[in-house]
């Protein structure tokens, strides 16, 4: 059993919200990251739909932003325990990248500029679930919090949120990624507090 | 794709966790990168642990190293990005 | 794995850092330049685990002292600088380290250099090697923001003039004292040509202090010459915090 320490709270407020269980309220955004910030500059970011043997569909930066956007308020949960409430992102819709996409792959792997992976259903994405975003708090997405552009996946446990998204690939198999490997949930969902493969 | 932002720590954080499952200090082992060969003493590893786990990262090519995860009362050590470790035993313990 | 300290005394070094003074019934004994993991656990269970140097020298039987720098945002350091009290026990894990460390029976020269509250751990080897009689040849190079920042001043004040002397020199990165002879910057080239010993005499180094400090600093030793394989370094992150 651990010592408790004494009127330690750490960073975090007490406020009466809803959260998942475990969580914590925070009011501040940590910046948590398996490893340096990639520099990506917008002459050169690229996103790609691909089948594992092909591209299917290909944005640089100028088309991606000649997409609709949504505008949108959600709530982040982290596994480190933290949660964020009403959050403010600008993104485009899954939904909207996938339209001319035909696919009977059940799964994807999202990566990262950089080495970063997590795997996720593709209905998981779809359906109103998840944006690729470029804007938080009214702001371009700082460096650190995953500029230019982030995955947004805010139904499951922020690691599936991929930082630098480079892109998507379609598979018919799942496929781990970087944190599910080593015994992170597969699926993830903050509301079930599925952290650790071994949770139900 | 380098971090100019030095927010790393390095091998001497880590020791700590790496305590959970390995029983020896490894800051003072080199250690020899997988996937560019280079050998360095893993206390100057790059090391980041402000995420849900522990990853190691090569200084000359940032590839990871090692990964640790303590998922409830499992740790899970991932050395794949290691060819090997080298311990000169005579250098003392840690006491 | 873990065990616990009791607060026994707390004194403060400047406005913003705390030595705290531990009794640890169960302790193994350590070597200079190692660090205890502390872990803080609130009552609802939620833990933050920080790593601290030891600052203290190894001949202190159960009692240790850790120099704690309070962070703006930090999530550990307000607590262990505001809130600690005497009498309250820390959970430590630790002695950790095999190699950031520095043993009397080293008798090479060494180099000392420090960035902010890199001297905490460098401290614990000029201690140690006080207490234990050692005449090795130390210098130490301590870098500060400014002149209320530095931790140890009496200490440190003393040690030039002592038998078996530490020469001490100081660097302000942002405020210097009146009519000090260089203006605040980062150190550089000719402050290590000036002030270390030559890497011709072959010194074994030890690096401490943020992250972006240690790598300035180990580049600079490397390019005067010293061997990379004779310089340690010990990195405490962006701000100087170790998470």
């Amino acid at each position: 059993m651990a010592i408790i320490s004494r009127g330690f709270l750490g960073r975090r407020c007490a406020a009466d919200a809803k959260l998942p269980p475990g969580q914590y309220l925070t009011t501040d955004f940590p910046v948590l990251s398996a490893g340096p910030t990639p520099r990506v500059s917008v002459d050169k970011w690229e996103f790609t739909i691909d089948d594992g043997n092909e591209v299917l569909k290909r944005w640089d930066w100028r088309s991606f932003r000649e997409l609709p956007t949504e505008s949108i308020t959600v709530d982040l949960h982290c596994v480190t325990r933290w949660s964020k409430l009403r959050t403010f992102w600008e993104g485009v819709s899954l939904d909207t990248l996938f339209e001319e996409i035909k696919t009977d792959a059940q799964y994807t792997l999202v990566h990262s500029y950089g080495d970063y992976t997590t795997n996720l259903p593709l209905d998981d994405l779809l359906s109103k679930k998840s944006w690729i975003t470029f804007r938080f708090d009214d702001d371009d997405l700082a460096p650190e919090h995953g500029g230019p552009a982030r995955l947004l996946v805010p139904h499951l446990y922020l690691w599936k949120s991929a930082k630098w998204v480079q892109g998507i690939t379609l598979m018919r198999e799942d496929q781990p990624g970087f944190w599910e490997s080593l015994g992170y949930h597969n699926h993830g969902d903050p509301w079930r507090e599925q952290r650790y493969s071994s949770d139900e | 794709m380098s971090s100019h932002a030095y927010d790393y720590l390095d091998g001497n954080a880590a020791a700590g966790e790496l305590s959970k499952i390995l029983a020896v200090d490894v800051t003072a082992a080199v250690g020899q990168c997988a996937h560019c060969g280079a050998t360095r003493r893993f206390a100057d590893a790059h090391v980041y642990m402000q995420c849900p786990g522990v990853v190691a990262r090569c200084a000359a090519c940032e590839h990871v190293l090692l990964r640790l995860v303590s998922v409830g009362h499992r740790v899970v050590l991932d050395m794949r990005g290691i060819t090997y470790l080298s311990l000169d035993t005579k250098l003392g313990s840690a006491t | 794995m873990w065990r616990v300290g009791t607060v026994v005394a707390l004194r403060d070094e400047t406005a913003t850092a705390r030595t705290i003074s531990l009794n640890v019934p169960d302790w193994p004994g350590h070597v200079a330049g190692q660090h205890v993991d502390v872990r803080l656990t609130a009552a609802d269970g939620y833990s933050a685990v920080r790593s601290y140097s030891i600052g203290s020298a190894p001949n202190f039987g159960k009692r240790i002292e850790l120099t704690v720098e309070r962070l703006a945002n930090g999530e550990v350091s307000p607590y262990l600088t505001q809130e600690v009290a005497v009498g309250d026990r820390l959970e430590l894990r630790g002695p950790i380290g095999g190699w950031f460390v520095w043993r009397p029976q080293q008798t090479e020269l060494i180099q000392l250099i420090a960035g902010g509250s890199g001297i905490v751990p460098l401290m614990a080897m000029v201690r140690s090697r006080a207490s234990a009689g050692s005449t090795a040849p130390f210098r130490l190079l301590y870098s500060v923001r400014e002149p209320e920042a530095v931790l140890y001043r009496d200490e440190l004040k003393a040690l030039p003039t002592r038998d078996h002397p530490v020469s001490v020199t100081y660097a302000y990165t942002r405020a210097a004292p009146k009519n000090w002879p260089q203006p605040p910057g980062r150190i550089n080239a000719s402050l290590i040509a000036d002030t270390t010993w030559p890497s011709n005499l072959g010194p074994t180094c030890y690096v401490c202090g943020p992250t972006s400090f240690v790598e300035n600093a180990a580049a600079l030793l490397t390019a005067s010459g010293n061997d990379p394989h004779k310089i340690k370094t010990e990195r405490f992150g962006p701000t100087g915090d170790r998470r």
